[in-house]
Order: structure tokens, then sequence, then C-alpha cells
């Protein structure tokens, strides 16, 4: 019956993105390249900082607990910055290919704005990040056992599925934040993504306290969601009046 | 099918992705990897499948340790976390109660801890009359003799070797992987004050899927079929055998095959193998190691005076492999005779006798037995019977040993002996130190093994010094051996004056009891074989289990330690360099179809000087006549096959509750549905809610 929790895992931690995926990138080709290109980019992150980790362990000491654990938090710091470094590369792509990336598209309707580049690549990103945190985990949750042997919380599984759920959103949020900060020249905005990616990377050097580290990582996401929302052009305003519009289809009805 | 499937797939479609992190950690959390484990496995013969196996996946289920009579009831009747893996101390592996979960679905497999003496009550999972249907006893020989009606053997086999149990079970050694299950099975699986335990619990995962079954006749035909039609054929069961080992006093010219005219020979046969319930663990120490050391001791010390006065008959010195199922070694010994595939037939059988359990004679007299029938039909038989038994006790009144004889009625013991006479009224005599059942209380069973054969040791001695330690069981093999050097002479027709210089070494018996029952890795043994055969020797016991060939050459450990030793004791030392030693033809004096040549270490104190050794050892396949004839429902030849499989592994984890899993389930159809509805909702007003003037975006909920 583990095969429950490998399905409520999945759903967990993809089934915001694949709910973004299928409502608001699939119908536009030109999104689903952008958001393709944006995973591609985190993966290349990925692959010079496992390059880089990779080195590092190879070259030093094994035995060394200490120093492994200083190269593990090094690992994460680096990882973090160099995958922050590929986004701003991913912008710069993107605004020089988006006159391009006009051409190519049939009508000029479709043509694509900063914030909707920057929630595409931000989704494209978190999608694939994601997908590695969390591959990994769900094969292991297919069974037969679960975690806890060796003293360690039975809500391993759960609290990955939420983590990576977080993360995904995040880095959607990030992007779009990121990408305005750009935008706008507003250098403290991409510092304070950056410094924020770093805060959530390094509560995981806090495991194996896996529910410890969830609690500030959604006040986090919820606080990059209030601003991602404003940064994207929404306004109390606007919710307000559909709200109020609700309220008389409701009264109309 | 289902749900398995399903995750067959899945499994099939991520496989990539997992394959990109090495060394999975998660994995390293959730299991932990039993090592030290033996399962039992599944073995066929003409008519049965027998033994062990678990699902193709592994059988899983929730451990429950038996303690107590009320454990057993919770585990076939009330327990709620069926279907259970037990975890049972060996005094529980008894018939009655294995064959109550045998017919119990609530079992998903069994975890024995061997400790490594064995019950007092005795323990013999072998059934009460070993080899019943292939020795000489039948309906038309000593009909009222059969199937062991004279005698009951092994009075304490329970028989569980030959059952046909639906869920594997492991035995585990008692060491730390054993405290690790039963801590995890204390901490999470025992409730308070005897309430239900709570989740997680503790669970263990046995996989030993076998890929034969029914019986030998079906599975050869697969592994026909598979031979004929497949173009990567994979085979599903493989015939038990190995080599016999055996060698003549004097040469034989190998080339010509069948009768040889004014060839006597007196036969001195032992078995070299045994086995347990389970696959590979049997150490065997009275029921094979005790006859085979028996047999090379007096093999030793018959050698000097074979040189100087050789008696008028030969000698065969005879070491039969698989024995225990069915008398593979023997019987496929016996066919090559009548044959005329052996260099000599029955006719030159003068006589044999055979050494059997010799090993538990606590200072008691030893036991002659001979087989009724063929010395009530046949006087001339009966007649060497009596000369036989005549010049033995002669030897023995002088050795101050006591020999009777059983009940004149009595059959004889189950031996390779029987296989001769299936085929030849030939006189002999099998050596035993039990007169009717045996003495041997662990017969075929784990805890025959060195401490059960008193070979022991005080406690501060070196490895070394061990080997060298000269051991109560030693001095009285060694009594043993001496007898059966001496009878061998004088029955070959040696004359009585040069008795006195047959004389087996304690010493010697001593290091081959250490090298057999201990380690075969020391420094006597070392000093015996081919230093470049690195596999040979071994840091434990070795096992008896006479298994099947790993590929076609492959030969058993202990037979090849058995032969090499067997070429030091009755062989010699040539000046032959390495690599004549392996082709010495032309080298006068020296002939391949005479003698065979092994190259040894030798030893000049710790130093090695390494000779070659020209002796008449010889091995001949150990494969029973049945699959040279393709009669795999024979009822006359030995058609035991052991099962393929592809994995043999155990471990132990947590498992969840259902409420949890459901849980996990419920909260993630929930979060999917909710944000699909959310999203959906939001993209769809996304005009509203963001700026006109910044074209849509659909940024989250």
């Amino acid at each position: 019956m583990t095969l429950a929790v490998f399905f409520g895992c999945a759903f967990i931690a993809f089934g915001p993105a694949f709910a973004l995926f299928i409502f608001t990138i699939a119908k536009d080709p030109l999104r689903v390249i952008i958001l393709i290109a944006g995973a591609f980019f985190w993966l290349l992150s990925l692959l010079l900082s496992s390059l880089v980790w990779f080195i590092a362990v190879k070259a030093s000491n094994a035995e060394d607990t200490s120093l492994q654990r200083g190269l593990l938090i090094f690992g994460v710091i680096f990882s973090v910055l160099l995958q922050e470094v590929f986004r701003y590369a991913y912008y710069r792509i993107l605004r020089k290919a988006n006159e391009g990336l006009a051409a190519i598209s049939d009508d000029d309707s479709s043509t694509i704005s900063v914030q909707q580049m920057a929630y595409v690549a931000g989704l494209g990103f978190g999608i694939m990040s994601g997908a590695f945190s969390m591959i990994n985990i769900l094969s292991d949750s297919l069974g037969p056992g679960t975690v806890g042997i060796f003293g360690d919380s039975q809500y391993y599984f759960i609290t990955s599925a939420f983590m990576t759920l977080a993360l995904t959103l995040l880095h959607t949020f990030w992007g779009v934040v990121f990408f305005e900060g750009c935008e706008k020249s507003r250098w403290w905005v991409i510092g304070v993504v950056v410094t924020l990616h770093l805060v959530v990377s390094c509560l995981s050097l806090l495991n194996p306290l896996y529910s410890g580290s969830l609690p500030p990582v959604y006040v986090i996401m919820v606080l990059m969601a209030i601003w991602a929302f404003f940064s994207a052009g929404g306004s109390l305003s606007s919710i307000t009046q559909l709200c109020s519009r609700r309220m008389s289809d409701v009264n109309s009805s | 099918m289902g749900p398995g499937f399903a995750k067959w797939i899945i499994t099939v479609a991520f496989c990539w992705l997992i394959q990109i992190a090495s060394g999975n950690s998660v994995e390293q959390k959730i299991y932990v990897e039993l090592n030290n484990t033996v399962p039992c496995v599944r073995l066929l013969n003409a008519t049965h499948q027998m033994g062990c196996q678990s699902s193709i996946s592994g059988n899983t289920g929730v451990l429950h340790m038996l303690e107590t009579d009320s454990d057993l009831d919770i585990i076939l009747r009330t327990g709620p976390h069926a279907p259970y893996m037990v975890l049972m101390d060996a005094g529980f592996f008894n018939s009655s109660i294995m064959l109550r979960m045998k017919n119990s679905t609530r079992i998903a497999g069994v975890a024995v801890v061997i400790p490594n003496s064995g019950p007092l009550e005795g323990f013999s999972p072998h059934n009460t009359c070993p080899n019943q249907h292939t020795g000489v006893y039948s309906d038309s020989y000593g009909p009222r003799l059969a199937d062991c009606n004279g005698t009951i053997w092994n009075r304490l086999g329970n028989g569980l070797s030959f059952e046909d149990f639906k869920f594997p079970i492991f035995s585990l050694k008692d060491d730390n992987q054993t405290g690790v299950i039963r801590k995890c099975v204390s901490d999470h699986n025992m409730g308070v004050n005897g309430s239900t335990p709570a989740f997680p619990l503790c669970a263990m995962q046995l996989f030993s899927h076998m890929h034969a079954v029914t019986s030998t006749a079906t599975c050869m035909r697969r592994n026909d079929i598979q031979n004929n039609y497949s173009l990567n054929p994979e085979t599903v069961c493989d015939p038990l055998g190995d080599y016999n080992v055996w060698a003549p006093l004097r040469p034989i010219n190998s080339t010509e095959k069948g009768h040889k005219a004014n060839e006597s020979v007196v036969v001195a046969a032992t078995r070299l193998d045994g086995r347990t319930f389970f696959w590979d663990i049997a150490t065997g120490a009275e029921g094979t190691v005790a006859g085979f050391v028996t047999l090379l001791a007096a093999s030793q010390a018959l050698k000097l005076t074979a040189r100087q006065a050789p008696p008028p008959r030969n000698i065969l010195f005879a070491f039969f492999q698989g024995e225990a199922f069915d008398y593979i070694g023997s019987s496929r010994m016996v066919y090559d005779m009548e044959n005329n595939n052996f260099l000599i037939d029955l006719e030159n059988v003068h006589s044999v006798l055979e050494i059997g359990q010799v090993g538990l004679r606590r200072g008691s007299e030893l036991w002659l037995h001979t087989d009724p029938v063929s010395r009530r039909n046949d006087t001339s038989v009966n007649t060497e019977v009596e000369k036989l038994l005549k010049n033995m006790t002669s030897v023995a009144a002088a050795l101050s040993l006591s020999l009777a004889e059983p009940n004149a009625t009595q059959p004889l013991p189950p031996s390779s002996f029987q296989r001769f006479l299936r085929s030849r009224q030939i006189p002999g005599v099998v050596l035993a130190d039990h007169q009717s059942a045996f003495n041997n209380r662990y017969y075929e069973s784990v805890y025959d093994n060195a401490a059960y054969l008193n070979v022991t040791y005080p406690s501060d001695l070196t490895p070394e010094e061990q080997l060298v330690f000269v051991t109560d069981t030693a001095k009285a093999l060694a009594e043993v051996a001496t007898l059966v050097a001496r009878s061998l002479y004088l029955q070959a027709g040696g004359e009585d004056s040069q008795l006195d210089n047959i004389t087996a070494d304690p010493n010697i018996v001593t290091q081959l009891l250490y090298g057999f029952l201990i380690q075969s890795n020391n420094s006597y043994f070392r000093s015996l074989t081919n230093p470049e055969d690195k596999s040979l020797l071994e840091s434990q016991a070795p096992q008896y289990y006479v298994g099947v060939p790993i590929t076609a050459n492959t030969i058993k450990r202990s037979t090849r330690m058995v032969q090499y030793l067997l070429a030091n004791y009755i062989g010699n030392p040539t000046s032959l360099n390495q690599s004549k030693c392996q082709d010495p033809s032309g080298m006068p004096g020296e002939s391949k179809e005479l003698y065979s040549y092994l190259w040894v270490r030798g030893a000049n104190g710790s130093e090695p000087s390494p000779f070659c050794v020209r002796s008449t050892v010889r091995r001949t396949h150990a494969i029973s006549p049945a699959f040279e004839l393709k009669q795999y429902d024979s009822q006359t030849y030995s058609t035991w096959t052991e099962s393929r499989w592809k994995l043999i592994r155990a471990r132990i984890f947590l498992v969840a509750s259902h409420e949890l899993e459901m849980l996990t389930l419920g909260v993630g159809l929930a979060v999917l549905l909710l944000s699909l509805f959310v999203t959906y909702f939001v993209s769809t007003k996304a005009d509203l809610i963001f700026a006109p003037a910044q074209e849509s975006t659909g940024t989250a909920y």
C-alpha cells in the first residue's frame, strides 16, 4: 500500500506546479519554450556546482567530518549563488531574445511581457529543482519500508513533499521579483532574493530536523507570494474589485 | 498484479533519474541489509519439490519474536498485523511448530537464529530413514528390511528438509546483526503491557524466489526447451554433483577401461558430503568429516609398509561425493564400472570396507555392519565376510579396541556399500560407532559441528598452536584409522608380521580435524597444496553440501583439499619442476597414464620448498547417472536438482500505518485539486487581478 504514499507525495510536491503548467503555460508554445529553457539553465547551474562539489570532496580528506561538514555548507552556498548567477544570465538572454521571440510568434497578440517571462522562467527553475530534490525520495517512498529505523521521523516523506512544494513556488516568486529588480535596476531586490534563497537552502542544514525547517520556509514563501503578487501588477484594489464583482454576481443571481 | 505492475512501470520510468544520484542516502535511512544470512532453497527430486521460496518481489511481514506459546497464538490466530515474519530461536525450529506455520496463511517468512550448539534432546531435519528408496533393500532384495523396517537409523529425524514451504526461511548467525534486529523489534513491536504495538512497526523482507517448480522431470524438461529454442537460455535447475576422489594404492593404467585381468581390489570407501536444512551450511563433523579424516589418516599410515612389503591385492581409496542425496557418487562409480568406463569393473572388486560415522565412539565399542541378505544367499560371500570380520577383530584385539557385530538380521546402515551390493554380491563391512540407530543426535543438521565432535581447544592457544594440539577426538580417530589401515592391509593379503609398522599418527589426525572443521587456511594445509590455488583455503570451517558446479570446471573446495591430501599421503615427491609437473610426458619413469601430478608448496620450517607430487589420485564426475541417461524420474538413481534463483537478500525496516499512508494520499489529492481549482480561477480572472496596464500573468494564487 505504499503506492498511496508515492502518489500522495507526488501530488503534494508537483500538484501546484502541474496546475500552473496546465492552465497558464501549456496553451502558449512560447511559454513552453521559455519554461523548458529555464529548467535547462537551472540544470546547467547544478551541473557546474556539482562539478565543483565533486572535485572538492575528492580532493579532501574523507575521514575529517568537520571538514566535510564545512564543505557541505560551502557547497550549498556556492550552489545557491551559482543558481542566482544563472538566473541573471537567463534574464539577460531572454531580454536579448525578446525581439526574436516576438518575430517567431505568428501574431502580435501572443508576444510576451517581462512579467510573464519572469513567471514562466521562475516556474521552470522551480520545477527542475523540485524534481531533483524529490525524485530520489519518491522512488524510495514506493516501499516497502518507511524512514525511521535509525530514529528519524516517520513523516519524512510528507515533509519532504511539502518542502519541494514550497521550493517550487519560491523559485517562481523569486523569478518574478528578481526579473523586476533587474528590469528596474533595483539591486537591493536582487540582494534580498539571493539572501532569502540562501536562508531557505541553509535551513536544510538543520536536518534531520525535517519538520523544523518547514514553518520558516512557509513564512518566507507567503511573504514572497505577496511581494510577487504586487510586483506582477496585482493590487489590493484589484482584489476588492474582484470580490465585489463576485458579490454582485451572487446578488444578481 | 495491479499495484505491482504499476510499481514496475513507475520504477522503470524513473530509473534514469535514480541513476543520476549515486549512493542513495534515503535508502540507507530506510533499510538495514542483513549480510550474514543463509536461506533455505528449493531442491527437487523425481517426484517432489522441497525447501522454501519467497514471491518474486520478496516476502514482507511485520516481525514478531516467537518466545512463548502465546506468541505462537498471536502469530497464527489473533495478531492484527498478519502476515507475520517470525523471528525465532533455534529451540522453536521443530517440526510441530514449522508444520503449523506451513499450513497457515498468516506467515510471510521465518528467520531462525542459529546458536553454536544444538538442543540437548537432539535435532535432525533429515528423515528417519536416509536414502530410503535408493539403497539396496527393496521388495526384490530383503523385502523385510526395506524402508528401514528392521532398524530406524535416524530416530530423531523430523523430515523438515523434505517439506515444501511456501514462504522463505532464513538462518541468521547469532551476532551483531541479530542484535540490531532484536533491538528493532523490542523498540517498535513490543506493545506496552501486552497491548497491540503502535505503528511504525519493524518489518523484514526476504527475497529467495526460486525458478524451478514441481520436480526434476519438469525443470529438466524446461531446461531442454530453453536450450533448444531460446537465444539466451535460462537454466531453471541444475543436477547436484561434484567429483569423487579415488586412488589405487598401486597404479593401474588408465588408458584401458573395464575389466583388468589379475587385478583384485579392496575398496576402502567413505563419503565426502553432508547437508542441512539451509542451503550452504553443512559442517557435517560426525556425519562426514570423522569418516574421511579416518580414511585419509589410514592411507597415510599404510603408505610406507605398502611400499616395503606390498600386499598381493590392490587397495582403492574412494571418497564419494553427494552421498547425502541418494548416493550420487557411489552410484555413479558403480554405473561407470558396469559400463566399462572405470579403471576396473565390479568383478575386480574383492571386498569393500566402508567407514561410516566413527567420531562418537566415546570409549565404547565400534560396530561392524554387514549385509544379512547376501551372507544368507551366497556362502562364498559369507565366508569372505567372516574372514574380513575375523581379520578386523584380530587387529582390534592388538589395539585394545573392542569391536562388535550387531544382530545378524540387521540390515546395513545407509552406506555407499549398498550401491555396490545392488549390482553384485560383494563381501563387505561398514564400520560405524552405532549399533543400530545413529549415535549422532544432529544427523545432517547445522549442529553437527566441531564442538559436537569435541574438537575444542584451550582458549589461550593461537591458531597455529591449536593446529598441533592433539585433542582426545584426534587420538580416538587415530586408533580407528590404525584399525582401518591394518585391516585393509590384511584384507589385501598382507603379512601379519608387518602390522606393527602400520600406525596412524594422532598428530596428523588432529591437524586434519582442525583443517576440515575449524579453518582450512592453516600452515599444514598450505604446505600440502598448490600455493597458486588461492581460492582453495578459507579462514572458516569448510562446508560439505555437495551443491551444483557454478561453471563446468568448478570443483568443490573440500574435494580438491581431499585430493591434495591423499596425493601427499600415498604419493611420492619427484624432482620435476613446475612446468614439467603439468606435463611430464617424455620424462623417464613418469607416465600420465599411471599417475597424476600435483604441484604443492611444501614446507621447510615456514619457508616454502615447492615440489611435484606423483600419485595415483584421480577424480571423476559424481553426477548421477540419471542425468546421463536422461531418466529424470528414475527410481534407481539420484535425481536431485537445485533450483536456480536471481536474488537472495534480507533486510529490515519500518513500515508505516495504513492510516498514515492514506492520510498522505488524501493530503496529496487535496493539494492537487485545490491548486487546480485556484489556478484555474486566478488564470481566468488574471486580467482583473493584475493591472490592465501590465499584461496578464498567472502568478500563483
